[in-house]
């Protein structure tokens, strides 16, 4: 047996699996997205109708899809950079050596990543609320009037940012803070001592050596901005005038509100469609910085 | 979010918690009934069951308690995944659809055979929902309709008598009110982001709004009359461009006296009661939606109690919804929600008969009219209420709006179209 048909037969159980439990749907929604897939056929799967691109032309015509579209690109470009700096402003905290109880703040700035989305959402909803919330109270001692943060449809999206970045920026600051130890110490001592002041040796040393961590993380962490559900499902369910809906709530309104699962699944493949360009345009610019 | 997918298992997780905790009711016979019901009446409901299970030994109900947001995705999904109980509770509004599936069965023969359930004795327009092409789907179980909530004082103060009739004069004792309002004040509240306001003036046309052929039918004189008349009440500014959102206290505001008219459902009746402070109960009270040329129709709108057809308990299912139809349980309910009943003997027990605020409701219950009972009546009636915002808020021209609506219908109802030319529907 030759060595490469060997490695094939080892691969082999995790392949059926991720052929089963991966491609298999994936090739199935795909096929979906070509069908009038709702309730009709639901009671009956005569009526079920192929129609071709006709779901993603109808798509391109929905102006909520397009709102949807428009929302989720607000959240990922704003959501991204503001949760990246905290994730790095945190590390680069973590990792001074004048922090004090060093590990008790990393367990305290991880805990929002570990804690239930849907109970720390409830919570942030008592904070944002416009009559009692915290959040308000404290604006109101620099004499800001109460904002309706999640009634107002300019607010909706900021309050809900906030709530995102809040929970999720303790992972990238962990993945941030095992960069920042990679790097070697001589190099910062060494630009010290050429008379380098604190921030050039953040802009010219550090961050040049995070430059592979920052590119893995903001792959990662825009994919997952991309996918926003969980937080306005709980928070405000796509409200106030739609300022809310996302792409994939966009999608499950039309998969699991009014059961249209062709369209739904045309919907799930645009956004597969979108992320993938913008991740290959985000390695193509790396790559292009590399040679330069 | 990056944790979108586990968070969002986690979301439907807390949400099915909750009926877990309903239903730990002890088995006490040989069937056990599963029921699901929404909201408060899911939660009021078992105040009713104990004297079922007296009166029915052997049968025993477990009550599945459904949030109002989720029921409808829950149902639909049960059917899919073949768990449906087998007796529900159902907005009545959703019976097409689930009539569609084939989920609920036909009930004509056990309600010709039923001693207690009279069709005569229901309120016409509530009975006419549960009838879906000819055949008998759901018995009503409690009934909801729209109509004014009004300040006599502050129409007494711009000199007019009694509440209106038919759109003229509302139109004038609106404008009377406004002429006479300060600064910031209005005649009426007509928040944007519902449509059942302008449904209700649409459906006191004779223009049906879906063509039994299955396209809209909006540019109908009847539609447009309706959507000009709502139109109007903004473009004279007797109404503020805001949503309920932007209205922060409705019950508090309605007793400021910012605006005199809301059209609004029987809830509030409980509403108004509890949060308007002692000086200002006197100072409101209901009437029947005003019509083109008399008094008006009104949504006929509530919940039916269904039998899923894949139940092995029909017998007892029937049984349970003969038990929360009879009059003295139906006044129980009502005693206990607040929610009006869809017959007319429940009427007359004191509870109701007493109540000076139902008084409206129970005139308009005999004028109230089904929406168009096709599935997509739902999402038609959402896109209603966005382009009706479109008029309203960026004047877009009320025959164009009619175009758009008809566009829109029509696409949406293409599937259904379909299905009518092969006979399926």
């Amino acid at each position: 047996m030759k060595a490469s048909s060997a490695g094939w037969v080892f691969a082999a159980p995790a392949l059926a699996v991720i052929g089963v439990f991966f491609f298999l749907p994936v090739a199935a929604g795909l096929m979906l997205s070509f069908t009038d897939f709702d309730i009709y056929v639901l009671a009956n799967l005569h009526n079920l109708r192929f129609i071709g691109l006709g779901n993603y032309r109808h798509l391109l015509e929905t102006p909520l899809f397009w709102r949807a579209l428009g929302n989720t690109l607000y959240f990922v470009v704003v959501g991204v950079p503001l949760s990246m700096a905290a994730s790095l402003g945190a590390a680069l905290l973590l990792n001074s050596k004048l922090a004090l109880l060093r590990p008790a703040f990393r367990t305290a700035l991880f805990a929002p990543v570990v804690t239930t989305l849907v109970a720390a959402a409830v919570v942030w909803r008592y904070l944002f609320h416009a009559r009692y919330g915290l959040i308000d109270y404290a604006l109101g001692a620099f004499g800001v009037r109460p904002i309706d943060w999640l009634g107002d449809p300019h607010w909706a999206m900021p309050a809900i940012i906030v709530f995102a970045v809040w929970k999720n920026f303790g992972y990238n600051m962990v993945i941030f803070l095992a960069g920042l130890q990679t790097i070697p110490e001589d190099l910062d001592e060494a630009a010290r001592i050429d008379g380098a002041s604190a921030w050039q040796r953040l802009r010219f040393v550090t961050l040049p050596s995070l430059a592979p961590v920052i590119l893995l993380v903001s792959i990662l962490t825009i994919a997952g901005h991309f996918q926003l559900f969980a937080e306005p499902y709980v928070m405000t369910q796509g409200g106030p005038l739609q300022s809310t809906v996302s792409v994939l709530y966009f999608m499950y309104d039309e998969g699991f509100k009014w059961w249209n699962l062709g369209s739904a699944s045309a919907v799930a493949f645009m956004l597969f469609l979108v992320m993938f360009a913008l991740t290959m345009a985000q390695l193509s610019l790396a790559r292009r910085g590399d040679v330069r | 979010m990056r944790v979108a997918a586990s968070s969002r298992r986690k979301a439907m997780g807390l949400i099915a918690a909750a009926p877990l905790s309903a239903c730990a009711r002890p088995t006490a016979g040989s069937t056990k009934l599963r029921f699901w019901a929404m909201g408060r009446e899911g939660e009021v409901v078992q105040a009713l069951l104990p004297a079922f299970e007296r009166a029915n030994p052997g049968i025993s109900v477990s009550v599945q308690q459904l949030p109002w947001s989720a029921a409808h995705e829950k149902l639909l999904t049960a059917f899919a995944g073949d768990d449906l109980p087998d007796v529900g509770q159902i907005g009545n509004t959703w019976l097409p659809e689930f009539v569609a599936l084939g989920a609920v069965d036909r009930l004509d023969e056990a309600v010709s055979a039923s001693p207690d359930i009279r069709a005569g004795d229901y309120f016409a327009g509530i009975w006419a929902t549960n009838v879906v092409g000819g055949g008998l789907y759901g018995i009503p179980w409690y009934v909801d309709t729209r109509l004014l909530f009004y300040r006599p004082d502050l129409l007494a103060r711009a000199g007019q008598g009694a509440a209106p009739v038919t759109w003229a004069q509302w139109l004038a004792a609106m404008r009377a009110i406004k002429a006479g309002a300060g600064p910031g004040q209005f005649a009426a509240l007509l928040p944007l982001n519902e449509y059942e306001p302008l449904l209700a003036l649409a459906l006191q046309q004779s223009d049906p709004l879906i063509t039994p052929e299955g396209r809209g039918n909006f540019r109908s004189p009847g539609f447009e009359r309706a959507l000009r008349f709502y139109a109007d009440i903004f473009a004279l500014g007797l109404a503020p461009v805001a949503t309920d959102s932007e209205i922060a206290n409705v019950w508090s505001e309605f007793g400021a006296g910012r605006f005199a008219f809301y059209i609004s459902g029987p809830w509030n009746i409980g509403e108004f009661k509890r949060r308007l402070p002692a000086s200002q109960q006197g100072a409101w009270m209901t009437a029947p939606l005003p019509g083109p040329g008399g008094p008006g129709a009104s949504i006929a709108g509530g919940s039916s109690l269904v039998v899923f057809n894949r139940s092995r308990h029909k017998a007892a299912a029937w049984r349970l919804i003969e038990h929360l139809s009879a009059p003295e349980v139906q006044a129980r309910f009502h005693a206990l929600t607040g929610d009006l009943p869809p017959r007319r003997s429940a009427w007359s027990a004191p509870g109701l008969a007493g109540d000076i605020y139902a008084r409206a409701f129970r005139d308009q219950l005999e004028r109230v009219k089904p929406v168009p009972k096709i599935p997509e009546w739902e999402r038609i009636a959402t896109e209603m209420g966005l382009v009706a915002e479109e008029v309203v808020r960026r004047g877009l021209a009320i025959d164009r709006a009619a175009a758009e609506l008809d566009r829109r219908a029509d696409a949406i109802l293409e599937k259904h179209r379909w299905m009518l030319a092969r006979g399926r529907a």
